[in-house]
């Protein structure tokens, strides 16, 4: 495993995945579609169409979950009013966003030969992005992170801790796949600097 | 297509009106303990187009002070930065330059 690269003839962002690091991805980014299609502010679209179409208001609260309010924060923390008006436009479009985006991720591996069912020992997935997917990649990755740090509770400075739990500890573990994902963007990003 | 009726020109306003109608807003960017150096780094240069030697300055006022003014403008434009910040998965919000 060695993240991303930039190839150098053809411009690409490539990577090799294993078949469990790509069926694990596609999981992350799966369970992300999921929370951001779930909570009631999303955009409904089982309405009547006129109806929808007449229907533009987006949420002006702060989502309950925990993970929302990091990915949609409140833009005027010292204006209610305003932090609404802003969130009733910005948020349905913002989560529609994320949501197509950790899609693009699911369908690339999905393309690249990543089955509905992993059953396969030792499959390989390669992966090959252009700058724009490569990007969409990337934010995703931010969006995953911020969704498990947000779980795990990650904090500034606190590696020790988290290298101190015993390694059967699901947090740990998840914890691990937290940095897995940070290491993988870390590349991403090397890759599209580079040109 | 629509014709607007004509406007005169409010010849009334104080300055003092001026001023607060003139004054800027700015887009912060909080710390967070989860993204990436680089990946900052690259957002301010990409969104923003800033060279890297800027970008990684204010990069560094996120990870050091906590926040950084990364932009400043007009209330709309200010909003459209915030909205790109949060597509990125930064942490921003907007205020009046103080």
């Amino acid at each position: 495993m060695s993240g991303f690269q930039r190839h150098r003839r053809s411009q690409q962002v490539i990577a090799t995945f294993t078949g469990f690091e790509a069926d694990l991805l596609r999981s992350l980014e799966a369970q992300l579609v999921e929370l951001l299609r779930n909570e009631a502010a999303v955009p409904r679209d089982d309405v009547d169409p006129f109806e929808a179409l007449m229907d533009f208001t987006g949420p002006t609260t702060e989502p309950d979950d925990p993970v929302l309010q990091r990915l949609f924060p409140t833009a005027y923390p010292d204006d209610e009013e305003a932090a609404s008006e802003f969130r009733r436009y910005t948020e349905g479009g913002l989560r529609d966003g994320k949501a197509a985006a950790a899609v693009t991720v699911i369908e690339t591996l999905e393309d690249a030969g990543l089955p509905p069912e992993l059953t396969e020992d030792g499959l390989m997935i390669d992966v090959e992005l252009d700058e724009p997917t490569a990007e969409t990649w990337m934010r995703s990755f931010t969006d995953v992170r911020l969704a498990l740090a947000t779980r795990l509770e990650v904090e500034d400075g606190d590696e020790e801790y988290w290298e101190s739990l015993p390694d059967d500890d699901p947090r740990a573990q998840a914890h691990e796949i937290y940095d897995w994902v940070g290491y993988l963007q870390e590349t991403l990003v090397m890759a599209l600097s580079k040109r | 297509m629509a014709a607007a009726s004509p406007v005169e020109v409010e010849p009334t306003s104080t300055p003092e009106e001026i001023t607060v109608l003139a004054t800027p807003w700015v887009t912060i960017v909080w710390n967070d303990p989860v993204n990436l150096m680089s990946y900052v780094t690259y957002v301010f240069q990409k969104y923003f187009g800033y060279d890297k030697k800027k970008a990684e300055k204010l990069m560094m006022e996120v990870h050091e002070d906590g926040k950084s003014v990364v932009s400043s403008g007009s209330r709309e434009e200010m909003e459209r930065d915030v909205q790109a910040m949060h597509e990125y998965g930064l942490w921003a919000t907007l205020d009046k330059q103080s």
